[in-house]
């Protein structure tokens, strides 16, 4: 065998340049395999594996039960079974049903336990052992954070499932990290001109905090925002996240000359709280010539049937209610209704909207490598999926949609039908700078392909 | 002074269902030598017998109401309760509403049953094992149990209420000559509090005026002894982890209506239930009650905003705290008594 070598001279080293030349200067943009250098978990079969960390055991266990029902949905529509449910009304149409990039989609489940460590450890065991390309889920803000950090490290999309805290997409934000739902600083943002609006601009506000990152996040974004409109804060009380009877903290109030109380609790916390409020009169009480009131301001549609009657007339947030009668939500409420017998949560519907939008990003960017994916999704703007125009914004890959101010219902038809809209606050109301003080500290830095 | 007052009150119902679970753990520990962690289990098993009465009593048929439909945009289906058609709509609504009180009658034959079967096909085999084995064992049953609970409830907690008539609260500030709404305590926390003082009392008339009583209380003191007099000691503490499950059951459904129950609540109860048995002495049933009654008070009093102001985090290891010092103080704890768990 011999090799032919042919002689360097100047017209092939010209030429040689510049292709070099026009290669480099070509934006990617416009090279559809522009990402398809190597990178972590790259399928190279027929199906792809996306990786879905949800709390299966732990006090969010339904509410993770919701999400894993949402995103077996997903993963029909996708790979072209079922009715197609938001794929039909969403904006884009890069999705054809034939799974993502012509891969069937598969996925795989983890446990979060609603613990740091825990989600950490299946996060890393799906990606590691099972290969999944991208990791989404999750009830917790902690547990959001900590994956989220983790997924930035090995290199892998994380799209974030039910996490309200500011910093998820504030100081802790990561380049690999994507959140559609809201946070905390929407909630006061929508929450507070509401409320002036039922019970005026003279209102003297007690809150009970739960001891912990989302805790703190919600107290400072509902204080700021109804200080902002005339209220005045009394005090802020932290509660230890293991409480169970807020009794000794709902006491204190009664005393106090506070004329409004603020849950900021989630979750079993949040039920326990409001349950002993209503128990010790606190609504019944006439305070400075007014009625005390009660505000939630994050609600969830299972948080609210554990609290029963009690949330009745109680005044909120929330990120989706499947009440809504835009042609997204109609076709996802049909589509998870006619499968599983009853309405979607609102936990349901971030998470089977956030594996559409991370199938439709890789179509786009024609490629699963996580730059790839990251570049999709940035300044993304879109519609159809539920709640209006929507638009992830590049600077901290937050989402920014309108956002649901939501009221207890007096007179429920069914388990389900426990909360109704009182307004539906557009986006601009919601909307801040990416240097805001509350999501201040922390960069997004560069996404990582993990190879 | 309003505020120590409305704190005493609310360690008063709290410190009820530390002292009933810690009375059923020191009865077992005091008769049988087991470490029971699955005792809060037991609490929870009782809060549920009060979710499931409600639920069979509002089971209920379908009929279809064409004029109104569901969220699919289907006729919607209206779900009639049983009782509501047998006892007429106002004395079913009635029937469904004081479910939580029938639930008394409902728990005792099922929580005793559920003692006597634990004791009989678990714990029985490990009384002459270590303690660390008994906490294993119990701890794990806790665990298995609670998840049986999830499985069949969900994770989500389950709201109960207590009849209608006992929604509300009381005004003790008007009692007292102060303003009103000042001092002001729901009404079914009393009922519990009463209720609560009531079981105790029971149980301690039952050993002290009891032949049976007095045979158990003998035995707690010697067992060998009694056993070599021809009693058979055994079937009598076999009863007692009955008579103990029953009393946390009883704990358990009472407390439905104030935290909706939940998979969880036993254990959250549980580990602070220990606290208060070892605060008032091993083995001791007066010690029992006095320590819960005593660290459920200590307890509303630390989460007070000023108490926390001044000392941020008491809240959360007040009762750890109180133990400490006491077992440094009197080692055997409130009430206890000489040589248990020394040997």
């Amino acid at each position: 065998m011999s090799f032919i070598r042919k002689p360097l001279n100047r017209r092939s080293i010209l030429r040689a340049g510049a292709l070099g030349g026009a290669a480099l200067a070509t934006p990617t943009i416009f090279t559809s395999r522009a990402w398809s250098a190597g990178y972590l978990n790259e399928p190279t079969g027929s199906t792809v594996t996306l990786g879905f960390n949800v709390p299966q055991t732990g006090p969010y266990a339904d509410e993770g039960a919701d999400e894993l029902r949402a995103y077996q949905l997903a993963v029909e529509h996708l790979n072209g079974e079922g009715d197609g449910g938001m794929l039909s009304t969403f904006s884009s149409k890069a999705l054809k049903g034939n799974g993502i990039l012509g891969k069937k989609v598969e996925f795989v489940t983890g446990d979060t336990q609603t613990k740091s460590d825990a989600a950490r450890a299946s996060a890393k065991s799906m990606i590691e052992k099972d290969g999944a390309i991208m990791i989404t889920g999750g009830s917790s803000s902690g547990v959001a954070v900590a994956v989220q950090a983790l997924c930035q490290e090995a290199g892998v999309i994380f799209m974030a499932g039910l996490t309200h805290s500011n910093d998820t997409t504030g100081k802790d934000k990561r380049a690999n990290g994507f959140r559609h739902f809201f946070n905390s600083y929407m909630s006061g943002a929508a929450l507070a001109p509401v409320l002036k609006n039922a019970y005026g601009a003279d209102r003297k506000a007690y809150h009970l905090t739960a001891d912990y990152n989302w805790g703190y996040t919600t107290e400072q974004a509902v204080k700021e925002s109804t200080e902002a409109l005339g209220w005045e804060t009394v005090e802020t009380v932290k509660t230890p996240l293991a409480a169970t009877d807020f009794s000794a903290y709902i006491t204190p109030v009664l005393q106090s000359d506070a004329d409004v109380l603020v849950l900021n609790h989630y979750g079993g916390n949040m039920v326990n709280s409001l349950t002993n409020a209503v128990q010790f009169g606190l609504r019944d009480k006439l305070v400075n010539g007014k009625n005390f009131e009660i505000i939630v301001p994050l609600y969830s549609r299972l948080m609210a049937k554990g609290a029963g009657a009690n949330v009745k007339g109680i005044f909120g947030s929330t990120n989706w209610h499947w009440s809504l009668q835009d042609e997204g939500s109609k076709a996802f409420v049909k589509s998870f209704g006619q499968k599983y017998g009853f309405p979607p949560s609102q936990a349901a519907h971030t998470t089977y909207v956030q594996a559409i939008l991370y199938a439709d990003a890789c179509e786009r960017a024609g490629t699963f490598n996580p730059c790839g994916v990251v570049e999709a999704l940035e300044g993304f703007e879109f519609d159809g999926l539920g709640n209006g125009k929507t638009l992830y914004r590049a600077e901290d890959h937050q989402c920014f949609k309108d956002v649901l101010v939501v009221k207890g219902k007096e007179n429920p038809t069914s388990e389900f039908d426990l909360l109704e809209i009182v307004e539906v606050t557009p986006v601009e109301q919601v909307t801040y700078a990416p240097d805001h003080p509350q999501f201040a500290g922390g960069a997004l830095g560069t996404c990582n392909p993990g190879a | 002074m309003d505020a120590i007052l409305l704190q005493i009150l609310n360690g008063l119902d709290k410190g009820s269902a530390y002292a009933l679970i810690a009375l059923g753990l020191t009865l077992i520990f005091g008769t049988l030598g087991v470490v029971n962690f699955a005792h809060g289990a037991l609490f929870m098993i009782g809060a549920f017998c009060a979710v499931t009465l409600n639920r069979l009593l509002s089971l209920s048929f379908t009929t279809i109401d064409p004029e109104r439909t569901d969220f699919l945009g289907n006729p919607l289906k209206v779900e009639t309760p049983y009782v509501e058609t047998w006892f007429g709509p106002e004395t079913g609504a009635a029937i469904i509403d004081w479910s939580v009180p029938l639930a008394i009658l409902f728990s005792i034959p099922i929580m005793a049953l559920v003692g006597l079967f634990m004791e009989r096909g678990l714990i029985k085999y490990f009384y002459k094992r270590p303690h660390a084995d008994q906490i294993l064992v119990t701890f794990g049953l806790a665990i298995v149990l609670q998840e049986i609970i999830k499985y069949f409830y969900g994770a989500n907690p389950i709201p109960t209420p207590a009849p209608d008539a006992f929604s509300g609260s009381f005004d003790f500030g008007v009692l007292l000559g102060l303003d009103p709404n000042l001092i002001i305590y729901p009404y079914w926390r009393i009922v519990y509090f009463l209720f609560a003082a009531g079981i105790i009392s029971a149980v301690f008339a039952f050993l002290q005026f009891t032949t049976f009583g007095m045979v158990v209380r003998a035995g707690m003191a010697d067992r060998q002894t009694v056993g070599l007099l021809g009693i058979n000691i055994d079937k009598r503490f076999t009863f007692m982890f009955a008579l103990a499950a029953v009393v946390a059951g009883l704990a358990g459904v009472m407390y439905a209506p104030i935290n909706s129950p939940n998979y969880h609540m036993g254990m959250d109860f549980l580990v602070l239930s220990f606290v208060v048995v070892v605060v008032g002495g091993m083995g001791s049933l007066p010690g029992a009650v006095l320590a819960g009654f005593l660290l459920g008070i200590l307890e509303s009093f630390a989460s007070m905003a000023q108490v926390v102001a001044l000392l941020p985090g008491i809240n959360q290891i007040i009762i750890y705290l109180v133990a400490i010092v006491i077992l440094l103080t009197r080692p055997r704890g409130l009430m206890g008594r000489k040589g248990v768990m020394e040997s």
